[in-house]
């Protein structure tokens, strides 16, 4: 990739970056979230991993990113003005992030004088390469990671499935009380 | 150079066969129906005098859109402009972009150069063609939540889970194809297609993955937002759905979204499952007919006949979609989500596990 276009993706997506954060509609957040995950995989494609670029894309740009999207629909969100804050909060919270910074500055600087770039094999990135790397030196993290994901989804159902009978969620009756739409139905009733 | 040639050619190739569908629309749909269909055509009422035929083609395919593109540009009170006008681009642009990894030829030798007609080959088409897929999502559902109008935000809703619940159907019917060809090119996809099983029956995707061709055409016809999957813009129901607050050359893009759907629907059903631009016996010599007879043919004619094929197999399955359009009545939303979810991703991680069984048991055709 030539150096121009890397400047001016890498340039696009800081620019998205920043308007995640500095956008009040949180719609608009996500539009410039999504924007900066399209770019980076444009990236990772223009730098020859064209697999892991077109996984990004799909997984993060594609999918993540709509249920991002229901979640502010559901939760209705709306631009607000957020609380000010206490200025005490606000004095350690810029000294955690220059820290940060600091940190990731430094550990960039670094790795720029002394890791040797190592030149790329033919099959750099083709999906090829990626599952054989998955599928033999890293088999294990591999089954370990997709098992927690199933046991995430596995809980996240389990605490919001109905008890047959009873009318409560799972998560409900387990803390011993009533759904809020249960109690609604009763004042009505009253 | 010639890449931006190819990207062309095939941007207008789509361009055109959406026209058709367009028409199609209008007037195959009255045939089906038993009705005359758009009846007032004329070129300024001259045709008539002279006992020309009836032009219905131009009323649907230039009166249609002129029409709409001089009709007021109309954004509804209280709606985010910005995000309302970018809706419709948002969703068009991915449907655009998708068709130039499409394979439409085999390889074409001209004056000594050879050249491949696929406007971009990817090593990794598949997985292109599916990233794309996945961010038409947006622009529907943007479109129903930026107009401030429930109708469209309820549109927009449905339409933005039918997408992600179909999508899923579709791709595991892809995996499955993918398995059996063991590539993710796919102009080599195509290329493996070409080969014969006992040497008369073309070894075409549908042939080898008859469960997986039916989900990734069910998906896909619901992915376009069709009848009988038509339930983000269901009139009864949402007036117009997603885009109830569209009017203009904003709802000119939808419409062209809508019926790029279907040829792109059309050409990846072509791709994964009828060969792409197969002609079954036909190699880069000519004819082998199974009896051993032979019909030799010069090379260039073989690679203008594919693109011909081609362009066949996608007119054939566009048609297929519009008739399955006009012949069907809506589905409710249950039954659209108890077939996405219940019935075809059931059945897709079924037949994936069938096909890795068959691939592992007796090895990969070819």
């Amino acid at each position: 990739m030539p150096l121009w276009l890397f400047a001016f993706l890498a340039s696009l997506a800081l620019i998205s970056a920043l308007g995640v954060i500095l956008q009040r509609n949180p719609i608009h957040s996500l539009l410039a979230l999504i924007m900066t995950l399209l770019v980076i995989g444009v990236l990772f494609i223009g730098e020859g991993a064209a697999t892991v670029g077109f996984l990004q894309i799909i997984v993060y740009a594609g999918a993540i990113m709509v249920l991002f999207l229901f979640v502010i629909w559901l939760l209705n969100l709306q631009s607000q003005n957020l609380d000010p804050g206490r200025v005490a909060l606000k004095f350690f919270a810029g000294i955690g992030s220059a820290g940060l910074a600091a940190i990731l500055f430094a550990l960039l600087i670094h790795s720029a004088t002394t890791v040797k770039p190592i030149p790329v094999t033919a099959e750099y990135g083709s999906i090829d390469t990626l599952a054989e790397t998955l599928f033999s030196d890293y088999l294990i993290a591999f089954e370990v990671t997709s098992i927690l994901l199933l046991a995430a989804v596995v809980g996240s159902i389990a605490l919001a499935r109905r008890i047959p009978g009873s009318g409560l969620k799972a998560a409900s009756a387990a803390e011993g009380r009533p759904e809020g739409d249960s109690k609604l139905v009763s004042g009505a009733t009253r | 150079m010639v890449a931006t040639v190819q990207c062309l050619l095939m941007f207008l190739l789509a361009l055109n066969l959406s026209l058709f569908n367009l028409y199609f629309e209008r007037k195959g749909s009255a045939l089906i129906q038993d009705r005359v269909g758009a009846n007032r055509a004329n070129v300024f009422g001259f045709g008539k005098r002279l006992g020309l035929p009836n032009l219905g083609i131009m009323n649907t395919t230039i009166a249609d859109p002129l029409k709409l593109f001089t009709k007021e540009d109309f954004v509804p009170e209280g709606a985010d402009a910005m995000l309302h006008g970018l809706a419709p681009f948002l969703a068009l642009f991915p449907v655009m972009v998708a068709f130039v990894a499409i394979p439409f030829g085999d390889t074409v030798t001209i004056g000594g150069t050879v050249y491949n007609l696929q406007a971009a080959s990817l090593n990794a088409g598949v997985l292109y063609i599916l990233a794309t897929l996945g961010l038409g999502v947006y622009g529907v559902a943007l479109a129903g939540w930026s107009s401030n109008n429930r109708w469209a935000l309820l549109g927009g809703i449905r339409a933005t889970a039918q997408m992600i619940s179909y999508e899923l159907a579709m791709g595991l019917a892809i995996i499955s194809v993918v398995m059996a060809f063991g590539t993710l090119d796919l102009q080599e996809m195509c290329r493996r297609q070409g080969e014969l099983w006992f040497g008369w029956i073309p070894r075409w995707g549908i042939f080898l993955q008859p469960l997986a061709f039916v989900i990734f055409l069910v998906a896909g016809i619901a992915e376009s937002k069709r009848v009988p999957f038509d339930l983000p813009e269901a009139e009864s129901e949402l007036i117009l759905g997603y885009f109830t607050e569209y009017s203009g050359g904003k709802q000119v893009v939808f419409m062209l979204t809508d019926l790029m759907e279907i040829v792109l629907i059309a050409m990846l059903v072509t791709t994964f499952f009828f060969g792409g631009w197969q002609i079954p016996f036909l190699m880069h010599d000519g004819f082998h007919f199974p009896g051993g007879h032979f019909l030799a043919l010069p090379s260039l004619l073989v690679s203008i006949l594919g693109v011909v094929a081609f362009l066949v197999k996608v007119i054939f399955l566009c048609l297929l979609q519009n008739v399955v359009r006009w012949t069907l009545p809506r589905f409710r939303y249950d039954q659209l989500m108890r077939l996405g979810w219940k019935v075809l991703t059931p059945l897709g991680l079924i037949n994936i596990v069938i096909t890795a069984c068959a691939v592992v048991a007796v090895g990969r055709p070819g």
